[in-house]
């Protein structure tokens, strides 16, 4: 029987089976970040342990952070003590950081492939369910707790159970101004936000294929928000590009690369490869998606009415009485005809220089509602440089955004960046809890096609069928 | 870690599923580099009014729930963000079990709990119980009608007891390594480091592909 490209990547990095049934997993990168490890380090220092193989840990701060121009001065203490203690844990463990001011800092999951920290084939691990994002290159990328930060930096192992495969193939091609973006979240809609719980998803189909590794790492992203820890694409020409086009400081060079690539075209799943689950999914049908609800499977297409406490297939009538009341929507409603107070471009979802041309396509020459705050954090520094040469921070600036330095910003709200109790946000993140932008807030999950057009109409509409002006 | 054979203490009720990670612990509380102090800031929005005062309205602050360590909730517990800042302060908060629901969803069974909230509830020593949706309603049904409710889990034998006028027990089941981790407390780095020579050998061979930076 045929092996996956999950199956290949596991037993290449098991160690041993171990006594309890769990298999102990080597390790080739871990991104480290300043809220998930000071607890870590701290368990180090107290057992009086050392990091096992500090040149294959890299850290930067994102999720704090400001990201005004003022960032480097931050006001917050407590804010500011977590900054230092992630400097200070780097120094003393002999950790490369990317820290705040320098030209490769950003959020972790858009520098660890700026990088070339991300490559086909590796166990990538951080203290951060978004890890999943890596997988997008052909790695086995998944996020872990403190508890395991601290493992892997005293053994550069993990114990993990082995989960199962579950195969999605998007088949056919993607209709016009529809994204990776609007293909996960139909995908969460369809199997839940448990559906993938115990597995690794493995994306393919033709409408895979053809998406940059923008887009893919848009999808692998969001598998967390369908349960499973990791999402995996085959790597491919358009990986192989992407690693070699432009300067990736991590990644091999010359004999090593040809030596590289020759072992990468080996990790696709064989054709007879079986998995423990699969779903198919017509990519030609899918339709710009808006979440309604307070969590990512609580989503519909653009064109559909909020559903109510009877329609909305997978909830309890309690559930939906709960999200509806808190997104303050009743049923029936169309959502294109919902307000936005808020617009925020950003996030390890959406925050990538294309990300940001497909946005900036929208607003180019045109101007965003009068009422609607409009917020665009580039995902790194190095995704700002790069819209900065190509002028897309004139096209934002002219339609009235404010155009940030990079972090996780208003995803999650522990900087500055939060929405007030009650304002309405069109969001290209990736959760829409309770909460999640700012106590209170109400956000709804958007491609940043999506995004852009509520900011200039200033309600949510349909970009397949939107004419400005 | 504290070893957990057996558990008996009063049983709260919260009636919702996926709860996420960001409502059992918000963000503003994450910026914290210490390990303890979360308890009071479990399910902090819900639980407090905007001046800080107990909200009457959230569940987990009814006086009959007053002293409960054991919690019974819905499917999909613990979704979301992998912040083990939820577990900390679930624990000490004084939960020791949390009780969830594995589900049928479209012919496939969902279980109970977030895979990342399971690891990090283990390396704590919570105790996560799966039980099928009927259970969960019977406990929720008991619980409903019986002021004070206790509950004892016992993890030898897989069993957890209602102590209603007649006594309710329930099987569960669980992953035979975690059963061991909990029932002797250990180090899971201590253990792991026991085969440091295993992971030497097989770093030996082991291609991580990383290339050296030019700067």
């Amino acid at each position: 029987m045929g092996k996956t490209l999950f199956d290949k990547i596991w037993s290449a990095h098991t160690v041993r089976q171990l006594p309890d049934g769990a298999t102990l997993l080597y390790i080739d990168r871990h991104l480290v970040h300043e809220v998930t490890s000071p607890q870590a380090f701290e368990g180090m220092r107290m057992a009086g342990r050392q990091v096992r193989r500090p040149e294959l840990a890299f850290a930067t701060m994102d999720h704090n952070v400001p990201t005004t121009k003022d960032r480097l001065n931050i006001e917050d203490p407590i804010s500011r003590a977590q900054v230092e203690a992630l400097q200070a844990n780097c120094e003393a463990f002999g950790i490369r950081l990317y820290g705040l001011g320098d030209r490769r800092q950003g959020i972790v999951h858009v520098i660890g492939p700026e990088l070339g920290l991300t490559l086909p084939g590796l166990t990538i691990v951080c203290g951060d369910s978004h890890t999943s994002t890596h997988g997008a290159f052909g790695a086995l990328a998944f996020g872990i707790g403190t508890s395991e930060v601290e493992h892997v930096l005293a053994t550069q192992t993990l114990r993990q159970q082995k989960p199962g495969t579950y195969r999605i193939d998007f088949n056919g091609r993607l209709a016009p101004h529809v994204s990776a973006k609007d293909m996960v979240l139909k995908m969460i809609g369809l199997i839940g936000t448990a559906g993938g719980t115990g597995h690794v998803l493995e994306y393919g189909g033709d409408a895979v294929r053809t998406l940059s590794m923008e887009g893919r790492m848009s999808i692998c992203n969001m598998s967390i928000e369908a349960g499973a820890r990791a999402g995996m694409i085959a790597p491919d020409e358009t990986t192989f590009d992407y690693i070699t086009r432009t300067e990736r400081p991590y990644a091999p060079r010359g004999a090593e690369l040809e030596q590289a690539l020759a072992f990468w075209q080996t990790l696709p799943s064989d054709a007879d490869a079986v998995f423990d689950r699969t779903l198919t999914i017509d990519a030609a049908r899918i339709a710009p998606q808006v979440t309604w609800g307070t969590n990512p499977g609580m989503v519909i297409d653009i064109d559909q009415h909020v559903p109510g406490p009877d329609t909305a297939e997978g909830y309890s009538r309690t559930d939906v009485e709960n999200a509806l009341a808190y997104m303050g929507l009743t049923p029936g409603v169309r959502m294109t005809d919902v307000d936005v107070d808020v617009v925020f471009i950003g996030s390890c979802t959406n925050s990538r220089i294309e990300d940001l041309r497909l946005a900036a396509a929208v607003l180019d020459g045109r101007k965003k509602a009068d009422h609607v705050q409009l917020l665009v954090v580039p995902g790194s520094h190095a995704v700002r440089e790069q819209a900065e040469a190509e002028g897309l921070d004139h096209i934002f600036k002219a339609a009235g955004a404010e155009w940030r330095y990079a972090g996780c910003s208003m995803c999650l709200g522990m900087n500055p960046d939060q929405l007030r109790p009650r304002q309405r946000c069109a969001s290209t993140s990736n959760r829409n809890f309770e909460g999640r932008q700012g106590k209170g807030g109400r956000t709804h999950l958007v491609s940043p096609e999506m995004a852009a057009a509520a900011a200039v109409a200033g309600r949510f509409v349909d970009v397949r069928t939107w004419s400005p002006n | 870690m504290e070893p957990l054979t057996q558990h008996t203490g009063i049983v709260a009720t919260l009636d919702r599923a996926n709860v996420d990670t960001d409502a059992i612990i918000p963000k503003q509380f994450l910026k914290s580099i210490k390990r303890t102090g979360y308890g009071p800031q479990a399910f902090f929005d819900w639980r407090y009014r905007p001046d800080g005062t107990p909200d009457d309205g959230f569940e987990l602050n009814h006086p009959r729930f007053d002293g409960r360590s054991i919690l019974v909730t819905r499917n999909n517990f613990g979704c979301g963000s992998s912040r083990e800042h939820a577990v900390w302060a679930l624990a000490q908060d004084g939960y020791r079990a949390i009780i969830a629901p594995w589900k049928m969803l479209k012919g496939e069974r969902v279980p109970g709990f977030a895979d990342i909230f399971r690891t990090n509830a283990v390396k704590n020593g919570l105790l996560t119980i799966e039980l099928s949706e009927a259970e969960v309603d019977a406990i929720f049904k008991l619980v409903g009608a019986h002021q004070g409710l206790e509950a004892t889990a016992d993890l030898p034998s897989q069993k957890v007891t209602f102590h209603a006028r007649e006594p309710h027990v329930f099987e569960f089941e669980i992953d035979a390594g975690i059963k061991d981790k909990l029932l002797h407390g250990l180090d899971d780095i201590a253990q792991t480091l026991t085969f440091a020579a295993e992971i030497d050998r097989f770093e030996a061979d082991h291609e991580t592909w990383r290339g050296q930076p030019a700067d």
